[in-house]
């Protein structure tokens, strides 16, 4: 089991307490923030679980909407807690990815990316046309009551990040000791030879099911978030194709090194985004656009790269000093 | 089913279908032969629109006689071939040939972003309304149903970029080069072919179609931010349903699209955006390359 404790671990506990500690000296814009990059950053991280096996998806907003629009039909039939909203809102995500799955495991490159993105339009096109989901003005999300404690005004955001928090905390642990795992590690291995897993006695498509189906686990997670934060689900804000296209984004741009980047780069991308908006209205795609850029021309294996090239210039550094000392 | 539901479908199939193919098969030249999935082509649809658009409306407004805006439409699209042309290809592709397919798309989805707020900052939020050659072509009558010239004329545009096409790659020294280089890139440009001027000559060409598409429907629509985000999903529906870099697979592909949604915009309207992914889902399953695209050696 000690395994499973390392660094890496430790760092998310910090982070979680840091988090709930910090939640209660946010301002609510920050908490705000807080919540939307957290959600982002969950379905980062299923897309970085695909990422590693090669495979990018340019429709995860299906998943993510799925969840949200969970949400909205339990507060309909009248069920409204938040363990339960997520727990049915990622449950619903994840049956949807393993029937997709079953199809979408035989694909690769960009037949994978575009099937995807398919699905996830088809899933627009039907929730701009129902009626009884708000079509394209969308529907409005009651506050949700926590385990039963129902608070108001500030300390309603300041329970939904707490919750908030653990969710990513959850995620991001389950997510990183998946990745050490046996069947984790396949995913590097299927990206690099295919055809060697096959002989080595594995089925890589399988471990691309398995994958598929934690990424459309994930971004139900942050759909039911993402609509929690926001208060409202419509089809263009959390099934349309640029919407996808964001979370690619976070992905390239928190790279593949580890899952607890997926949550800096959600942070980066949601400042960027909430700057830009606040200070140049006029040009805030731009600019995002533009950061997009440089971070694939100059820093292709995204910002955690900045840490590893750190770490192995402080090593190239002692291996340099060794020898003088010793003389 | 009655005659005149029939001919609906069938002449607002083919005029969207004609709509369709002209910004699709810009995809599909670009994808053929660069092998990138260029998401920057809505912005040059945007472009398209919005520059005729707002020299149309110059010239109307200064009394020039009525055909210029037709000379107007295609000036503009091959001005901005040339123009967004030169800066993408060579300000941005030619820094990304031979990385991941994955990393070029969101490139140039990267690109589309910043075009779409340079568009706004070249011709602000308020909408462009450029009706006049539609209303110089005015309107006709088929079996008791009235019909846009303007609209019709756009299925004859389809067919002439078409052929256009097809005798450019078939008939002329460029286009066997240009065959070529889709083939073997190496040994074409061992054999002496500038892959370099070929490259950047067949996106000016794609651009100047996507402009092209935006700028002759400038005139049928009021032109407005956002017009770029819809058009790009459609297009890979279209390219991907006909085989992607296959010109008579987009020209397949967008009929197929046209008429089914004109079907269901007339009969069940409920499914008027889901049936063309379906569709394109459909395709790719049972397909991944494509209806009509050869398995083995890329054609365009």
């Amino acid at each position: 089991m000690s395994r499973l404790i390392d660094k890496t671990f430790w760092g998310y506990t910090i982070g979680l307490i840091a988090l709930i500690a910090l939640n209660f000296v946010l301002e609510d814009w920050m908490r705000n923030i807080g919540l939307q990059s957290m959600a982002r950053g969950i379905v980062a991280i299923g897309l970085l679980v695909l990422w590693r096996t090669g495979l990018i998806s340019f429709g995860h907003a299906l998943f993510f909407g799925f969840g949200a629009y969970t949400v909205a039909m339990m507060q309909i039939i009248g069920i409204n807690d938040i363990v339960l909203l997520a727990i049915a809102g990622t449950a619903t995500a994840g049956v949807l990815a393993f029937f997709l799955g079953l199809l979408l495991k035989q694909y690769r490159a960009i037949f994978f990316a575009l099937l995807n993105l398919a699905f996830s339009m088809i899933l627009y096109g039907v929730l701009a046309k129902l009626e009884s989901l708000g079509s394209t003005d969308g529907i409005g999300i009651e506050q949700t009551t926590f385990l039963g404690f129902a608070p108001e005004g500030e300390s309603y955001q300041i329970t939904l990040f707490i919750f908030a928090a653990l969710f990513a905390y959850i995620a991001a642990v389950a997510a990183h000791w998946y990745l050490k795992s046996t069947l984790g590690m396949m995913t590097m291995a299927v990206r690099e030879n295919e055809i060697r897993v096959e002989y080595l006695g594995y089925s890589a498509e399988r471990a691309i099911h398995v994958k598929y189906v934690i990424s459309g686990l994930l971004a139900g997670m942050g759909g039911v978030l993402m609509a929690l934060t926001i208060g409202h689900v419509d089809p263009d804000s959390m099934v349309y194709w640029p919407v996808s296209g964001d979370f690619v984004f976070i992905t390239i741009l928190s790279g593949t090194g580890n899952v607890g980047a997926t949550f800096i780069g959600a942070l980066v991308y949601e400042l960027l985004r909430t700057y830009a908006f606040e200070y140049a209205p006029e040009i805030w795609q731009l600019i995002l656009g533009g950061s997009l850029l440089i971070i694939i021309m100059f820093l292709p294996d995204g910002l955690w790269s900045i840490h590893a090239e750190w770490i192995k210039r402080r090593a190239l550094r002692r291996a340099d000093a060794e020898p003088q000392a010793a003389e | 089913m009655d005659f005149q539901l029939l001919l609906v479908i069938l002449v607002d199939g083919l005029v969207y279908s004609s709509y369709l193919f002209m910004v699709a098969v810009g995809l599909t030249v670009i994808f053929g032969v660069q092998k990138v999935l260029n998401v920057t082509h809505g912005s040059f649809f945007a472009f398209g629109a919005y520059l005729a658009a707002y020299l149309i409306g110059i010239w109307y407004e200064n009394g020039l006689p009525d055909f210029g805006g037709f000379v107007i439409i295609f000036l503009s699209a091959a001005f901005l071939g040339v123009v967004l042309g030169v800066i993408i290809e060579r300000g941005l592709l030619k820094y990304l040939y031979g990385r991941d397919e994955h990393i070029v798309v969101l490139a140039t989805f990267a690109a589309f972003l910043v075009l779409e707020d340079v568009i706004i900052l070249i011709w602000g939020t308020s909408p462009y309304l450029a009706f006049q050659p539609m209303a110089m072509l005015d309107i006709s009558v088929i079996g008791g149903l009235v019909f846009d010239n303007y609209n019709l004329s756009m299925i004859g545009v389809s067919f002439v970029i078409a052929f256009v096409l097809w005798y450019g790659l078939n008939r002329t020294r460029y286009g066997k080069k240009l065959l070529a280089v889709i083939y073997d890139r190496e040994i074409s440009e061992a054999m002496g072919i500038n892959v370099t001027a070929v490259f950047l000559s067949t996106f000016m060409i794609g651009t100047f179609l996507g402009a092209l598409g935006g700028a002759y429907l400038a005139p049928t629509i009021s032109v407005q931010p956002g017009i770029g985000v819809e058009v790009v999903v459609l297009a890979f529906a279209v390219v991907v349903i006909g085989g992607m870099g296959s010109i008579p697979g987009a020209l397949i592909g967008a009929i197929i699209v046209g008429i089914s949604r004109a079907a269901a915009v007339h009969m069940l309207p409920a499914v008027e955006l889901f049936v063309i992914y379906a569709i394109m889902a459909l395709v790719l399953c049972i397909r991944p390359e494509g209806l009509f695209t050869p398995i083995k050696a890329r054609k365009i």
